[in-house]
């Protein structure tokens, strides 16, 4: 049994790459630690366990990235996705910080993959870890304990005793007991609340029981909820999330990456009522994937499916659950309850609709629809070769936006404009302040190394004055 | 997919239905380049994959799916389990494949038996007084055990393992579908992988050879005791040579070629056992497959006695104790010359066809997914 009668430095609110990027900053500076990680251990490391890779800019070709990627470009790739929803000196603090990111990650014993064979031709811009975020966690965990660093596995964080922007100490359920951990500077690094479905609820009504939560179920927003109320700063839309396309059939919690469906370029996508409602070819998959989730989400019952044909098959990542197969469109569709005559006739008008061309699946190859609503614009082959192959599909839900307002050094602002005394934040629960909408692979894992070391540094800084 | 496929099997192709999708581990060893060049996996590239697995657990301990997550993963688990499975199968004579379900009885049996065989027929030849008594200058090794028992058993022991493994090998190549193709390079490729372990370096930082966290204590205990397994071998074919060519009979000086290969082979044969033990004891039990210990653990203590016992032989070889020790020791090596196929010792062969065959598809083969 740890003491937790005494009073830390620093208490990290959380366990994924941001909270311990925290904990590891703020210790290398002598400060006590104590990390209050919600999850047991054999599932600690939030939404972190599911990444793959950070987004680092870099003026020449390291070790793990290719070429270059400077912070005009990076700034211009962000802009682009959150169409100006960002804060410029925020986003810029983090993409200039973000090039120091792999070498701190590295010095905290995580290995990055040399360079990439896989699945979104990424390996110019981001770094990947050498078998993913869970690595990554072992990692950074070994690193923390091996610094001192105390590691509390199976503590919910429930309340933050916050007195005019000081914070005193946190209420706790430790191992199911109650406990106080008194602090001299917290961070929150505890994520969004994408699993908290009552909350998802109030911006989303019954479609939010049909959301797939892809990543750690803990991220139930108690902090976040606790922060806001206590007289924090909100950043960020509480509607908006960054979803994809999953396989309909996956876990409702916690299936990460696998459960995506790649298959939409190379398909078309209809809804319950078989009417297709996007084009599924206007770019390349990798500009394209987080925007579907969203586009399902607004469908009835959140259903779409995805139909294609045995052509395609091998010019996307397989998916784990097997596909429908069938001899007919129409045989497909009575195997996904949807009509078939309708189905037959939308994919006799698609095939009619396709218009002559050479197939090239990595790139877009102008292979399109004519005289189409909505059109497909690239990779538009006519489905007509059987067996006819169907995915069905929901939305996966990786995060929400809603944050705490932060400054340029990971101190947590109050409602009234003023910094707090001795609060910090990191990681999802901030991302926010610099993603307002949209997002680019591999940036939040940025924005936890970067705020995460900041908020670290910055709280132990803190309590030495 | 047949309807006899062993669970093991059917677990490790649901596991690789998630595995394909995820790729997360592409950068660990040769099993996951291998496996992004399917997108269905029959029985045969089950156990092609699993034999390509060297058990370095690195894919488990970065599984975001490990257990206790619903999907459960465990591969080096369940591929531990494939792996056997396909030592039994394809074993020669079949009849002998059923070893495998009880390994550890049966080599520890083997190495009993062994060990008796040796001290029955040398104290049913060789007078008391012969077996008991000092003995120096060459030749001495054969007052105790007659040169022609010693040819007899150990050759006969090694042909006929020799023989069953080389039938072993081929029904293994047959037995899971392997394709046609280039034979120079990916020959080149497999030995360089087996010679430098390559699948057990992890790009340099190591396995997760206890624990999450990385080490290299697995593949320089293996190291050690393949090159000592090696130049012990190399010991017993340059006494051959000595014996048969130049005339010259054992027991030869403590400098002489065959004693000094001999001896460095058995000190780090030695080191490795006890590396390989101890990682096996202190390990996190998970991935592994609990129900094959007893044959590994066998094998690993009939290593450390064939060279323990070498080893103190060359220490004690001028007393009067020199003639048990010797027909316990050959007692032993007779023991491993028969195990041979029918031990963990069979894995190397496997570990091998199936580099080969890996360096050999990714000339071949064209990766299922396009981007």
């Amino acid at each position: 049994m740890p003491d937790l009668s005494q009073v830390f430095d620093v208490l990290v609110v959380g366990g994924g790459n941001a909270a311990l990027c925290a904990a590891i900053s703020a210790r290398k500076l002598g400060a006590t630690v104590v990390v209050a990680e919600h999850a047991p251990k054999s599932m600690r490391g939030g939404n972190s366990r599911h990444t793959r890779n950070l987004r680092a800019l870099h003026p020449g070709p390291t070790d793990v990235l290719t070429e270059k990627y400077l912070e005009e470009e990076y700034w211009d790739d962000l802009l682009r996705v959150t169409k100006g929803k960002t804060d410029e000196h925020l986003a810029r603090t983090c993409i200039r910080a973000s090039q120091h990111a792999p070498g701190f990650l590295k010095e905290c014993g995580v290995v990055f993959q040399p360079s990439l064979s896989g699945t979104l031709s990424l390996s110019r811009t981001n770094a990947f870890f050498l078998g993913g975020g869970k690595a990554l966690v072992n990692a950074l965990y070994r690193t923390a304990e091996r610094l001192g660093v105390l590691i509390l596995y199976d503590t919910e964080v429930q309340h933050l005793e916050v007195e005019d922007g000081f914070f005193k100490e946190a209420i706790v359920s430790y191992r199911g007991f109650p406990h106080r951990i008194r602090a001299k500077s917290v961070v929150a690094s505890a994520g969004g609340f994408q699993a908290n479905r009552a909350w998802m609820r109030e911006y989303w009504g019954d479609a939010a029981d049909n959301f797939q939560i892809r990543g750690t179920p803990y991220a139930q927003g108690t902090v976040l909820k606790d922060m806001l109320a206590g007289g924090v700063q909100q950043v960020g839309d509480p509607t908006q999330f960054h979803a994809v396309c999953n396989d309909a059939r996956s876990p409702m919690e916690d299936g990460g990456l696998a459960m995506r469906l790649d298959c939409t370029p190379f398909s078309i996508v209809v809804n319950k009522n078989v009417e297709r409602f996007y084009d599924e070819g206007e770019d390349t998959w990798p500009k394209r994937y987080a925007i579907w989730g969203r586009l399902i989400a607004q469908q009835p019952d959140q259903r779409a499916f995805a139909i294609t044909d045995s052509k395609a098959v091998m010019n996307y990542l397989p998916s784990v659950f097997p596909p429908m197969r069938a001899n007919s469109i129409r045989e497909l569709a009575g195997m996904f309850g949807l009509d078939a005559d309708k189905l037959e006739k939308v994919v006799a008008d698609y095939n009619a609709a396709v218009q002559p061309g050479t197939f090239n699946g990595q790139e877009l190859d102008g292979c399109r629809t004519q005289g189409l609503e909505p059109p497909k614009s690239n990779w538009a082959r006519k489905i007509d070769t059987p067996p006819f192959i169907g995915h069905p599909m929901m939305p996966g839900i990786t995060f929400t936006f809603l944050g705490v307002k932060v400054s340029d050094k990971a101190r947590v602002i109050m409602a009234d404009g003023k910094p707090a005394a001795n609060i910090f934040a990191s990681g999802e629960i901030m991302a926010g302040n610099i993603l307002g909408q949209g997002y680019l692979a591999g940036f939040g894992m940025t924005i936890g190394t970067v705020f995460g070391r900041l908020a670290g540094e910055e709280a132990a800084r803190n309590v030495r004055n | 997919m047949s309807a006899t496929e062993s669970e093991a099997t059917q677990e490790a192709r649901r596991y690789l239905e998630v595995c394909n999708a995820c790729r997360y581990c592409e950068g660990y060893c040769a099993v996951f380049p291998a496996m992004t060049l399917r997108r269905e996996f029959s029985t045969g590239d089950m156990q092609h994959l699993a034999n390509l697995c060297h058990s370095c657990k690195g894919c488990y301990h970065s599984c975001q799916y490990a257990p206790p997550h619903a999907f459960g993963i465990n591969l080096p688990s369940s591929f531990a389990s494939i792996r056997n499975e396909s030592y039994e199968q394809y074993a020669w004579p079949p009849a002998l494949g059923s070893v495998f379900k009880r390994n550890g009885t049966i080599v520890s049996l083997v190495a009993a038996l062994g060990i008796a065989l040796a001290l029955i027929l040398t104290a049913a030849i060789q007078d008391p007084g012969v077996l008991y008594g000092a003995h120096a200058g060459p030749g001495a090794f054969y007052k105790v055990i007659p040169w022609w028992l010693m040819v007899t058993l150990a050759g006969g022991s090694l042909g006929f393992s020799v023989l069953a493994l080389t039938v072993g090998a081929v029904r293994y190549w047959r037995g899971t579908g392997s394709k046609p193709g280039p034979v120079m390079a990916p020959a080149a490729e497999a030995t360089v992988d087996i010679l430098t372990l390559r699948n057990l370096g992890g790009g340099g930082h190591g396995c997760n050879d206890t624990d999450e966290g990385f080490s290299t204590h697995r593949r320089w205990s293996h190291q050690a005791l393949m090159y000592g397994f090696l130049l012990c071998f190399a010991s017993t074919s340059v006494a051959t040579i000595y014996d048969h060519f130049l005339h010259l009979e054992a027991p030869y000086a403590f400098l002489s070629i065959p004693v000094q290969l001999g001896t460095w082979g058995g000190a780090l044969m030695l080191l490795g056992v006890i590396g390989l033990t101890w990682v096996k004891l202190v390990t996190d039990p998970v991935p592994v497959a609990k129900h094959l210990a007893g044959g590994e653990f066998a094998l690993l203590a009939l290593l450390f006695l064939v060279s323990a016992t070498g080893l103190l032989l060359l220490a004690i070889r001028h007393t009067g104790a020199m003639g048990v020790l010797l027909a316990i020791h050959l007692g032993l090596v007779l023991a491993l010359f028969i195990t041979l196929p029918y031990s963990k010792m069979v894995h190397g062969l496997y570990r091998g066809l199936a580099l080969y065959r890996a360096a050999r598809e990714k000339r071949t083969m064209v990766a299922a997914a396009a981007d």
